[in-house]
């Protein structure tokens, strides 16, 4: 039985192009980039490629890169770096409910020291309201941290639009952009993004490497300290292997993102379509205005444990929202800001997240067994 | 008849010695194994620790050395529910109430088997020390070998439509036998200490976590004839029989609790190991269950109205009600209500119910609470 792979979004194949690349400079180029020696200066002039091409990617200066150990970490210092770089100037920070609990738990952290965080709610469609980040803005909100694609639903955020909006404030405005990256061209200028967080591993890159770009007047509290690399704000030997990976992924994707996002949303919807032939299924959030890379279904009557179990089980591999928590699930903080925690959509949503080996064929296999799971499990349930 | 490998078994996964070593013989046997954990509380402390996730971890281990995927479920709701609710209601009442038996009734035996089904499991197996015995069709409970550790008494509200889905693949076997297994094999549980007490009590203070739930009322201790022997922690503190914690000095101990008014919130403590007001020749029983049902309106058998007690004689009358009335052949001390009586035959676990009612002389005691 051939094991079909849904969960994209939590992470991703390496591409054989990366790999090789990755395992060329393992076995080259092992040297410290802080060194100043030769072997030194291969390395360095590795990380500086990666990081000019990682940058044009999002069309950012290659100064404005820091290098950190993935999504998690770029978030946490652009969120508390800056809140704790700029307390004098307010402490006040606004988010929303359904940021990833990188951004989440940060600010959590942030208010046991004194600050005062807005998380603003969603509507339906899973999407903030810009007149609701335009009510929450103070005097002193110093940082703003709305996700670009949520990474449970798909639903995109008007990253834009609240750029434009908070242009002429003091706050400096964050966005995780770690699910958008790959599927929708990227200008840090337009988006009016001051900070912007980025993964290698959700793009076919490898695990263990992220970067935040961070506008060059933004100023970040380092949460690492014992070196000079990345200039302060992260010190720590760079991991070189990672970098390249990350740099081989950002080239196979960079310039292709509307052709891979049409791509997507067609293998997307011809799923769906064969998922609904079964009666009660809900798309959570919504199926066209989403991220084409997630599908997150309600399927009423059926509970997420149990059927994740028995996808897992027959080769069908998908996640319900985050990964779970202290070895069992929690409701997933995003359905509930959407639909609320006792919502028969919240107690059996289950998140399909597509990539590189989908084809129809496999697709539809997969449709099929997930069909076959459902109605077994809703006739056992009634 | 080798489809060993065509069965499902779902192991129910504490993190524990016991159910690591069940989970391993199943998958020498060949059998098609998966391990679940289920994390039924969560004693989530302030700093984020919380015993189930290390409990996990432990699984994830095992599992991962056996090679069987693993999962863990969520049926803390469920518990609360079923268990807890029950365990503090009876407390509520004066009673001494068995969570173990609600929770294998409720939880591992109901909840987490329908879920094992679902998954389409042919079996579930635990790590509890008890035999089935599976002839022409029929299927009886039997005392695990390891006599110390037998667990029929916790058991005793199975009934054979459930043990036929279910294994017992350590109930052959003698702890120590168990132990020697798992360090064999170099399972990462090998060493682990057992666990005691209640299971979502845990290592902490039993008074203390039972006064975060029910407010504790202080009272007054007193002979059955009124005389004052001082205060007592609240009623619920304090189990029929019960030697330590009561705080009487002086001569003519040890004093033991015989008693509880609820009404008055009086705690009876009385003196004397072989004190009469702690005997009793009879009892009355309500939710009953038997593994098999029994024809007899009246039967012999033995039984055990604690944990770990010796067998004593008795004779089981099925009432028209539906409850037992069960008379002792010898007088018995401490028999107290909200325990389980079980009933065996030989090595065979009958069944069991909750003891409701105590009699001596025909006279119910009804200073029991």
């Amino acid at each position: 039985m051939e094991t079909i792979y849904f969960d994209h979004a939590a992470t991703t194949p390496l591409h054989p192009e990366v790999i090789n690349k990755m395992t060329d400079v393992m076995k080259q180029n092992y040297g410290n980039p802080s060194s100043i020696h030769q072997y030194g200066r291969h390395a360095r002039k590795v990380v500086d490629e990666a990081r000019r091409v990682i940058a044009q990617s999002i069309k950012a200066d290659e100064r404005d890169i820091i290098f950190t150990s993935g999504g998690t970490e770029a978030d946490n210092l652009a969120v508390v770096g800056t809140a704790l770089k700029y307390r004098d100037k307010g402490k006040h920070i606004i988010t929303t409910n359904i940021e990833h609990h990188a951004v989440l738990d940060s600010c959590h952290y942030l208010e046991t020291i004194g600050f005062d965080v807005t998380y603003l709610p969603v509507n339906t469609k899973g999407v903030v309201e810009l007149d609701d980040v335009k009510q929450a803005l103070r005097d002193d909100t110093i940082l703003v941290s709305i996700m670009m694609v949520n990474n449970e639903v798909g639903s995109i955020q008007p990253i834009e639009d609240i750029g434009a909006l908070i242009k002429d404030h003091q706050a400096y405005f964050h966005t995780d952009a770690v699910q958008a990256y790959g599927i929708m061209p990227m200008d840090v200028n337009k988006l009016g993004v001051d900070l912007l967080t980025l993964t290698a591993h959700k793009i076919n890159g490898p695990k263990g490497i992220g970067a935040l770009y961070k506008k060059h007047d933004v100023k970040l509290q380092a949460r690492h300290f014992g070196g000079e690399q990345e200039r302060k704000r992260r010190p720590g030997t760079e991991n070189i292997v990672g970098i390249v990976g990350f740099k081989s992924a950002v080239e196979l994707i960079h310039g292709t993102e509307l052709h891979r996002n049409a791509h997507y949303q067609r293998i997307k919807k011809l799923f769906f379509n064969e998922l609904n032939t079964l009666s009660n299924v809900c798309v959570n959030s919504e199926l066209d205005e989403t991220s084409p890379l997630i599908l997150n279904v309600s399927f009423l009557g059926t509970h997420i444990e149990q059927v994740l179990m028995n996808l897992d089980l027959e080769g069908i591999l998908v996640s319900s929202g985050s990964a779970c928590t202290a070895g069992a699930m929690e409701s997933s903080h995003v359905l509930t800001a959407i639909y609320g925690e006792q919502s028969e959509r919240t107690k059996s949503a289950i998140r399909f997240s597509f990539g590189i080996n989908h084809s129809d064929e496999n697709i539809k296999e997969a449709a099929r067994r997930v069909k076959q799971v459902i109605e077994r499990l809703r006739k056992l349930n009634n | 008849m080798n489809d060993n490998k065509n069965t499902r078994v779902v192991v129910g996964m504490s993190g524990g010695v016991d159910s690591s070593v069940t989970a391993l013989l199943l998958k020498e046997q060949g059998y098609d194994v998966i391990g679940i954990f289920m994390k039924n509380w969560d004693d989530t402390d302030d700093d984020g620790f919380c015993t189930a996730t290390e409990d996990y971890e432990d699984v994830i281990r095992v599992c991962n050395q056996l090679d069987i995927p693993y999962f863990a479920v969520n049926f803390e709701k469920q518990y609360w529910d079923k268990v807890f609710s029950y365990f503090l209601d009876e407390y509520k009442k004066g009673r001494t109430p068995n969570p173990d038996v609600m929770c294998n009734k409720e939880i591992k035996f109901k909840a987490f088997l329908d879920h094992a089904l679902s998954l389409g499991a042919d079996y579930v197996a635990t790590g509890h020390y008890a035999q089935l015995r599976r002839t022409n069709g029929k299927i009886e409970l039997l005392r695990g070998v390891d006599t110390n550790k037998d667990q029929t008494y916790f058991l005793n509200q199975l009934s054979s439509d459930v043990l036929e889905k279910v294994m017992f693949p350590l109930g052959h076997l003698p702890k120590s036998d168990v132990r020697k297994i798992a360090e064999t094999h170099g399972l990462a549980t090998a060493k682990k200490k057992d666990s005691t007490g209640i299971c979502f009590i845990g290592e902490r203070d039993f008074k203390t976590f039972l006064s975060e739930y029910l407010p504790a009322q202080p009272g007054r201790m007193t002979t059955m004839d009124g005389v004052d022997k001082g205060e007592h922690d609240g009623l619920m503190y304090y189990t029929i029989g019960q030697r330590q914690g009561l705080g009487i000095g002086g001569p003519g101990g040890p004093w033991f609790v015989v008693g509880k008014n609820l009404e008055e919130n009086v705690l009876y403590v009385e003196a004397g190991e072989n004190n009469p007001y702690l005997s009793s020749d009879a009892l009355l029983a309500s939710d009953v269950n038997f593994v098999n049902s029994i024809q007899d309106k009246t039967f012999k058998a033995t039984a055990k109205f604690r944990y770990r007690q010796r067998d004593s004689g008795v004779t089981v009358t099925q009432q028209t009600d539906g409850r037992l009335y069960v008379s002792f052949d010898d007088e018995e001390k401490a028999v107290t209500p909200g325990q389980a009586v079980v009933f065996y035959q030989g090595d065979v676990c009958l069944g069991g119910a909750t003891i409701d009612e105590v009699y001596k002389d025909g006279q119910r005691l009804d200073y029991l609470g």
